[in-house]
């Protein structure tokens, strides 16, 4: 999907480097997890009951719609997690990475 | 006694205000904010490398929402502040916490809960394709990021949110591709004594709706919200309203959507405070007398958290609280000036009721949803299940039919399907809208993480 | 709505409801009253376990008629309740608990319940989800779980769908021998009447049996449940943990939604009056560090809701059914300490039985209400006051 969110200020942010599906993409410091995401794709997850992409709701930590699978196996929230470089995350085929030896 | 321990849940303009009235006081309190820096959502803040000046961000606020960081700021050494930490359960004066993966229990002799609150939305059918947020979620995305949710946003729902925030994002550059308010002109003409009672708010709210027109913006009002269309490739790419009798077809790739709000009352149930039921917004509400306290010893509420009343009421509900916390706790509290506090709330009740009537929630609309409409989001439930579970086995309040159809059972346990599922159990059991009841709170307040540990907090 | 019948049943959780229902199929007219709604107590906050390893094993003849049932609930009632039959596994995390795991498989094999004794090796090889700290378990291949939420209410409405009378919201007051009959009176102002009447009041009946000069020393825990949001589907078997630390004991089930429901450790409060139950705090975090020990992957995850329930216990953990000791006509089966989920099917087609014939095929003599007419009760006062 193309990104879905629109940059319209604050672009000169040191930009930080994350990977989505095992591709690169950027960010820029400052962006929350869900931002970082938006703006490079247009959905953040799939939904477990078989209707499709999800891209969040609320923004605020309420909804609970954004939770994303790192590829470490681990579960963010994104629109509360901050990006911070090195982040790996996986949107598509999350099923795999559970249940993982821990 | 010795110091008490008082804790405020919540570090927007409720929570601030409670915790200086406390550290006046000579208490040292400690404050819960699930969020990074404070400033709740209303004032929430942009990160520390963003350059915007306040004013950007929060326009006729600016100066309200510095203030109130400003106080958190200065509060610092003298309040225990612990951001990113979730209050997740009470029990027996206990305050259940969790930092990331640190769970603790925090003893109070005095809980101010200040949770605010989030939208409140009606389901509309095709509402969970990409592209689809709340009007808090896209004035979120601006204020404290910059970004505009979709290239082309359609904004819809009712409330001075939904024209405060199509006009932020018009004014900051975005593309507004409509405005469509469910709400009726006639609605907001039998409301303007009770908005009179705020003229600057009025005025304000009016002038938002002047410019977005003078932009040529499609401002619609007494919509019918249809369907919002698109594809699992792109998300969303049109929203259709009836309005006047005729489909209208927006085309767009973004739907900010939300009626009002609606407050965070988990923590005041798992606390077992008395709830009752609101008629003018169809809601079940917790009961707190003029002071903030509610029907449990020791716990107040303060802000949009008990009863949606703009920044301004929660800033004195929170001081408000702390008085009432101080005086019921044997301890002095300072002058606030309460008496002319209470007749400032007062107005701004007025006020408060006045929106109720101007921009009203649409619950005809639930009931009107088709079948196939997704209802619960988290767990894809749809109307016609919802229906089938009252109807089949007669489940005639809104906790059976969640047993039996799922509906409020995911992870946001209810916040955005919960009062649509009250009106559609109603209508299905054709019963009055109070008789169906309201989802009962269930802990974690949250989702608590397995991982959690009860090591204490950093 | 007629106010006689050949036999009244108190209390509509799942073992009122499935006496209700085999009641009718056996031709009999029953009025089943419900205080609350079909399956809101005990049988509906439950974790669902349909097992029959593990229990005290004078139940076993019991259990196994429950099963047969469970496997035939769509045939029955035209909804499975979510009944899968997906095993259920033990595990133990102390060699010198393996002897007992050993032993119980001996003991249940004359009941015709064959158990398979799992080494570590074996357990790793074939649920590699279940944690390193596990030394042996024992598999229940056809033992498995099922939809608490659904179970009691689907008894119930199939019973209303064959005829039997299922009022919900009303409340038994008092209930009295009357001439041939017996006489139950209710908050609605209603009475009703007839020759037999079943108790299946949960963690309420003692009051009841009390009224016939039967106390029993009933107490009502909650179960501490939690559930978890939905992963993919990968735990197929149901696993509980075996171990003498109270603790330690936790069970946990992977429904095919992808949520994984648990519970165990230690009980809740449940106030009976209030009819309110509740899962401490305390007891969510130490449940953490327990189900991570058994399946590790879950600690990855999140909760998204707790829950209790009220639960009747008996302080030798065997239930009451069976006949009264005191009053001809009059049945008991209650105090299923929370195991009482599984046998629910096999209760209400056994007690049915009971009821209609003057006898039943399954020994339930260990369960008689006589064995407390002894020792005056503990809380029998109490039980005693309406």
């Amino acid at each position: 999907m193309p990104p879905r969110f629109v940059r319209l200020g604050e672009t000169g942010r040191r930009p930080v480097t994350i990977e989505i599906d095992g591709e690169p993409a950027t960010a820029l410091e400052g962006d929350t997890l869900l931002v970082a995401l938006l703006a490079n794709t247009g959905h953040l997850r799939e939904s477990e009951f078989g209707d499709g992409p999800r891209a969040g709701f609320c923004l605020m930590g309420a909804c609970q719609d954004c939770w994303v699978w790192t590829a470490e196996g681990e579960r963010l929230r994104a629109c509360s997690t901050p990006v911070a470089a090195g982040m790996r995350i996986v949107t598509r085929g999350a099923e795999k990475l559970w249940p993982s030896r821990m | 006694m010795a110091e008490p321990h008082v804790i405020v849940v919540g570090a927007g303009p409720a929570g601030v205000r409670a915790a200086e009235t406390l550290v006046a006081a000579g208490l040292r309190p400690m404050v819960i904010d699930e969020d990074a820096c404070g400033g709740g959502q209303i004032y929430r803040r942009q990160p520390a490398n963003f350059a915007r000046p306040a004013e950007a961000i929060y326009a006729s606020e600016a100066g309200k929402a510095s203030a109130v960081h400003a106080t958190l700021d200065r509060l610092a050494g003298r309040i225990d502040y612990l951001s990113n930490t979730l209050a997740w359960n009470i029990d027996d004066r206990l305050l259940y916490v969790v930092n990331g993966m640190a769970a603790a229990e925090l003893p109070f002799d005095a809980l101010i809960v200040a949770a605010g609150a989030t939208d409140r939305v009606m389901p509309v059918p095709g509402w969970t394709l990409p592209g689809v947020f709340t009007l808090g979620a896209a004035q979120i995305a601006l204020k404290s990021q910059a970004c505009a949710i979709g290239r082309e946003v359609a904004f819809l729902g009712t409330g001075p949110l939904l024209y405060l925030v199509a006009h932020q994002y018009a004014t900051a550059g975005g593309n507004v591709a409509a405005v469509l308010d469910t709400s009726a002109k006639a609605d907001r003409v039998a409301a303007l004594p009770m908005l009179a009672a705020r003229p600057a708010l009025l005025a304000r709210g009016l002038s938002y709706l002047r410019d977005l027109r003078r932009r040529g913006v499609p401002v619609l009002d007494g919509v019918v919200p249809a369907a919002i269309a698109g594809s699992q490739e792109a998300g969303v790419q049109c929203l259709t309203v009836r309005h006047r009798g005729r489909a209208v077809a927006i085309a767009c790739d973004a739907v900010a959507m939300g009626h009002h709000l609606r407050p965070e009352t988990q923590l005041a149930d798992l606390a077992r405070c008395d709830f009752r039921f609101d008629p003018p917004t169809r809601q079940w509400l917790p009961v707190v007398d003029r002071d903030c306290r509610t029907s449990v010893k020791r716990i107040y509420l303060a802000g949009d958290g008990v009863r949606i009343a703009g920044a301004d009421a929660a800033e004195i509900q929170g001081r408000l609280a702390a008085c009432a916390a101080l005086q019921d706790l044997g301890r002095a509290a300072p002058d606030i000036g309460a008496a002319a506090l209470r007749l400032r709330l007062a107005r701004m009740d007025w006020f408060r009721r006045g929106l109720a009537r101007a921009f009203p929630w649409p619950w005809r609309l639930a009931a009107s949803l088709p079948d196939n409409a997704v209802v619960c989001r988290c767990e894809r439930i749809t109307a016609g299940e919802l229906r089938a579970a009252v109807r089949a086995n007669g489940a005639p309040e809104v906790n059976r039919a969640k047993a039996f159809s799922r509906v409020g059972m995911g992870r946001c346990q209810g916040r955005y399907c919960g009062h649509a599922a009250a009106e559609i159990v109603a209508d299905a059991a054709g019963a009055p809208i109070e008789s169906v009841g309201r989802l009962r709170g269930q802990a974690p307040v949250k989702p608590l993480p397995i991982a959690a540990k009860g090591a204490g907090l950093p | 709505m007629s106010g006689h019948a050949d036999v009244i049943v108190v209390g509509g959780g799942i073992m009122g409801s499935a006496a209700t229902f085999f009641l009718r199929r056996r031709g009999r007219s029953v009025i089943l009253l419900e205080r609350g709604l079909v399956g809101q107590q005990a049988s509906g906050t439950n974790f669902g376990n349909v097992r029959r390893q593990g229990r005290f094993l004078p139940q076993l003849p019991l259990a196994n008629r429950s099963r047969a049932i469970w496997g035939r609930l769509n045939e029955l009632l035209g909804e499975d309740a979510e009944f899968l039959a997906t095993g259920h596994i033990r595990i133990c995390y102390r060699r010198e608990d393996i002897g007992a795991l050993e032993s119980h498989a001996r003991s249940v094999e004359e009941y015709g319940l064959k158990l398979e004794l799992l080494s570590q090796n074996m357990l790793r090889d074939r649920f590699p989800f279940i944690g390193p700290e596990a030394v042996a378990g024992s598999l229940s291949p056809n033992d498995g779980h099922a939809n608490p939420r659904l179970a009691a209410p689907a008894f119930a409405y199939a019973a209303r769908r064959q005829g039997a009378q299922v009022r919900e919201n009303v409340e038994v007051l008092n209930i009295e021998k009357s001439g041939e009959d017996f006489r139950v009176e209710t908050a609605s102002g209603e009475a009703f009447r007839a020759p037999a009447v079943l108790v299946t009041a949960g963690a309420w009946a003692a009051r009841l049996s009390a009224m016939f000069g039967e106390p029993v020393p009933l107490v009502a825990h909650g179960p501490q449940m939690a559930v978890t949001e939905p992963v993919v589907y990968a735990i197929r078997p149901v696993v509980g943990v075996y171990s003498q630390v109270t603790e330690e004991g936790v069970y946990l089930r992977q429904v095919s939604r992808g949520n994984i429901v648990y519970g165990g450790g230690n009980r809740g409060p449940a106030l009976i009056d209030a009819r309110r139950a509740y899962v401490k705090p305390q007891n969510t975090l130490r449940q953490f560090r327990q189900i991570s020990r058994a399946v590790p992957a879950l600690g990855a995850l999140r909760i998204i809701r707790v829950w209790s329930g009220i639960e009747g216990y008996l302080p030798d953990m065997i239930p009451i059914m069976g006949p009264s000791a005191k009053a001809p006509g009059l049945f008991y089966a209650f105090g299923f300490c929370g195991h009482g989920f599984q046998l629910g099917p096999g209760v209400g087609d056994a007690m049915a039985e009971l009821i209609d014939t003057g006898a039943t095929v399954t020994p339930i003599e260990p369960f008689h209400i006589k064995r407390f007419a002894a020792a005056p009760a503990v809380g029998a006062q109490a039980a005693a006051r309406p």
